[in-house]
């Protein structure tokens, strides 16, 4: 028993040296040298200031002003929040797009809450963006708009989705439709070789690049 | 729909290619023969059994394996246990992480001991980085190793002529070997090719940022390709993140979600062919695979086409689920654009066949079908597929079964590849295959059935019955996927000040785990030390055959008889209930 525990003992010290020290050290040291931005995270900066990834999706809202200019609070004191209507929006998010603390909506498919929540989310969508597409029912509004995703920094939209935001992109920025709907399109990530996954457009490289085409003051 | 089908199409083929090359390296590798790999491996090989001061000639019975197994584990379970609660004194402790409180602590140890990995923890708001490399990542290794050591004396007592030693094998060589010819290798290739495609591997505080509209955030970092990569390969699932491999950090897009999936079931496939291999019949491997293959499938079919469905919820709310021009329609709640549907579906079915528990969506958003799916792959107890070598040896436990029930319907004394199966090994075999589903069931009993499970859980109606049954399946199965509103643990802020544990699930669960990890290793070795020692008998006429399609059909049937019997009636009080109907609760 005693050269049991001696072994064992033993091979707690080395395995951990080898598989929980050597191990990652030794990949991050190859990353370093091979994939050194993707392995840091991918990082955008803008004007030299870090904006975020550009795998992380991230809040495109701006605070709600109450009567007298200041930001409205809401009864426990959360400032309120709307969608920038000169943002393409990210879809809906359980954790207010913080990569910091991801959790799961849980939400349930037969819940009455959830029924709530997405009601609430099409008609705000529908609100936001009919004043631009006199035409949009709500049949026309893809899933993805009003349902939250896994990790609540999704950084993709669908195609669907981001086609019905160009026409309030295009008023607001003062861009023709095609021109908005030509930068949506140079920032889909397509299927991987043409066949697995699903497209996705990338909503933070793809306000980035409205910004420096037509900027807002 | 035609896409995904397709994608769900290449994964598998791609997958059956690789096992006669995966599978019969590994029985080279158990074998003990020289490989490509030796060259560089050898010495370190060397070097580890003269640390460890074993000598690997020496074979041990299955007293002596059983006995080094649980010894070792017990240590990891100590060591592990005081580097999670010793989190303030640790290097590469950029975020200043305090430890988790002791019943927290508790259950997390057991679930990366017994390779299942439960998160009642979120990793990027309690864990150090030394924590996860040192600790969590360390027993991701070992935890598939044992699982894979296990399976392969399992088979050296199946196919042993009459050993009166008994001896099945060394332990630590077998563990040796499994970690730096099999899982170190090919951990490191899948973490080069996910750290180039984004998945990160760094050391450096969490970044704060000023995002395009002016808010400021922060991006939580660390080393996590390491870590994903053996947290797929060795089927163990716990998630660097909180939410796992949906996060962008550890699964950033389709190609790195390929990847991903096919570690996960790369090693359980190709275990089926190294045991045709080493059992001197490659169909006997085939057969046991084509089983395991054709449950498999059913379960990604029905999951894919109930998720593209979409939810009640939705439907009632007035959204449209059926896939539009740019946009794949179906209930896309809980799951990333970039998976979609397919991805998302087919990752559920992967993730509970094998022990994985790893998500790339919310399982507790599923449609009520969709998630009756993992359900039903959590009651066939590991059989279909399952985690790294667990899996196997729970299906050669039921294909015991099957060769002793055929045998009875025969009414000839069952043999399994020559040797007789006595009553003796029946018994092992039975109480092998029923611990997991006995603990499975007490445990969901204690917790819905008593006032302290009610605080874990989260919805309302079936869905919190559901979340319950779930929680105590999926621990007790090794497999660490969850209904995630269950919780075990409550944290007001990101560095555990002030966070405190729901003491009865979390010890409930880590005593689920344990049982329903070690009990039946334990039974399964004593099984081969068993048939280790018997005569093989040449197969006549009337031997029932093993390695034909009838005899698959009849592993099935006792498979999916076995699980019905045991959960069918929790089944209907959650899913199957919500399923059959659009009520919301």
């Amino acid at each position: 028993m005693r050269r049991e525990l001696t072994t064992s003992l033993l091979a707690v010290v080395v395995f951990t040296l080898l598989l929980g020290l050597a191990y990652p050290f030794g990949v991050w040291a190859i990353g370093q040298v091979a994939f050194k931005g993707a392995a840091d995270g991918s990082l955008v900066h803008v004007g030299g200031k870090l904006v975020g990834s550009s795998l992380i999706g991230q809040d495109f809202s701006r605070p709600v002003l109450d009567k007298n200019g200041k930001p409205k609070k809401d009864s426990d004191g959360n400032p309120v929040t709307e969608p920038d209507p000169k943002w393409f929006q990210e879809r809906p998010s359980q954790d207010s797009y913080n990569p910091a603390g991801t959790f799961f909506s849980n939400r349930g498919p037969n819940q009455a809450s959830a029924v709530v929540f997405y009601k609430e989310g099409l008609s705000s969508y529908l609100a936001l963006e009919r004043p631009y597409d006199a035409g949009l029912t709500a049949a026309q509004v893809p899933v993805d708009a009003v349902t939250t995703s896994a990790s609540g920094v999704d950084p993709h939209i669908s195609q669907a989705n981001a086609r019905i935001q160009a026409h309030r992109i295009a008023a607001v920025r003062h861009l023709p439709l095609a021109r908005v709907n030509q930068l949506i399109a140079q920032h889909t990530d397509g299927r991987f070789a043409g066949f697995l996954g699903e497209p996705g457009v990338n909503v933070l490289e793809l306000n980035i690049a409205l910004d420096k085409e037509a900027p807002l003051t | 729909m035609l896409q995904g089908w397709l994608q769900i199409a290449f994964f598998c083929a791609v997958l059956v290619a690789c096992m006669p090359l995966v599978g019969g390296y590994m029985a080279r590798v158990f074998a003990g023969e020289t490989v490509g790999l030796t060259r560089i491996v050898g010495p370190l090989e060397r070097g580890i059994y003269h640390v460890l001061r074993v000598d690997p000639a020496r074979g041990q019975d299955w007293k002596g394996y059983a006995k080094s197994l649980m010894v070792v584990s017990l240590l990891f379970w100590i060591a592990l246990y005081v580097i999670l609660r010793t989190q303030t004194l640790h290097p590469f402790n950029p975020q200043g992480m305090h430890s988790g409180t002791w019943d927290v602590t508790f259950n997390t140890t057991s679930s990366f001991l017994t390779n299942t990995n439960w998160q009642y923890y979120g990793g990027e708001t309690t864990m150090t980085y030394f924590s996860q490399m040192a600790g969590l990542a360390v027993q991701n290794f070992i935890s598939a190793a044992v699982g894979i050591v296990v399976v392969i004396a399992l088979i050296r007592g199946i196919v042993a002529r009459r050993e009166r030693s008994g001896t099945i094998g060394n332990f630590w060589q077998d563990l040796t070997r499994t970690t730096l010819y099999i899982l170190l290798p090919l951990s490191i290739l899948g973490a080069v090719l996910l750290m180039s495609q984004g998945v990160i591997q760094t050391f450096s505080h969490y970044l704060g940022f000023h995002g395009l509209n002016g808010t400021s955030g922060q991006l939580a970092l660390g080393p996590v390709a390491s870590q994903e990569s053996i947290k797929e390969l060795g089927t163990n699932g716990g998630g660097f993140f909180n939410a796992n491999s949906s996060m962008p950090f550890e699964n950033p897009n389709t190609l790195t979600n390929f990847i991903e999936l096919f570690l996960i079931l790369v090693i359980p496939t190709s275990l089926t062919y190294t045991y045709g291999r080493m059992v001197g019949n490659r169909r006997q491997g085939w057969a046991v695979f084509a089983a395991m293959s054709v449950m498999f499938v059913a379960a990604v079919a029905v999951v894919f086409i109930a998720e593209q469905h979409g939810a009640p919820a939705q439907h009632l709310a007035g959204v449209n689920t059926h896939a539009i021009a740019g946009s794949t329609g179906g209930n896309l709640e809980g799951k990333e654009q970039r998976f979609g549907i397919a991805n998302s579906g087919l990752w559920a079915a992967v993730t509970t066949v094998t022990s994985c528990g790893a998500v790339n969506a919310a399982m507790e958003s599923l449609t009520g079908i969709g998630g009756l799916v993992p359900l039903a792959n959590l009651s066939a107890s590991e059989t279909i597929f399952g985690g790294v070598g667990t899996g196997l040896y729970s299906m050669l436990l039921y294909v015991i079964l099957a060769v002793f029930i055929g045998g009875l319907m025969v009414g000839r004394t069952p043999e399994f590849l020559g040797k007789k199966i006595e009553a003796r090994e029946i018994k092992l075999t039975g109480l092998g295959v029923l611990v997991t589903p006995m603990v499975a069931l007490v445990a969901t009993a204690l917790a819905t059935g008593t006032k302290y499970g009610a605080p874990s859980v989260y919805a309302s109606g079936p869905q919190g019955f559901s979340e319950s049954l779930y929680a105590y399946m999926s621990q007790a199965n090794n497999n660490g996927s969850a209904f995630a509103g269950y919780t075990g643990y409550l944290q007001p802020n990101g560095t555990n000040v002030g966070a405190h544990g729901v003491t009865f699930a979390d010890l409930l669960g880590g005593m689920t785990m344990m049982v329903a990890r070690y009990l039946p290793i334990l039974f399964v070795l004593a099984v081969a030390g068993s048939l280790v020692r018997k005569t093989v008998h040449p197969a006549g006429l009337g031997t029932m055959r093993t390695d034909n399609p009838t005899f698959v059909v009849l592993l099935i049937g006792v498979v999916i008889l076995v699980g019905a019997l045991t959960f069918f009636p929790a089944l209907l009080l959650g899913p199957i209930v919500q399923g059959l109907t659009n009520q919301v609760f």
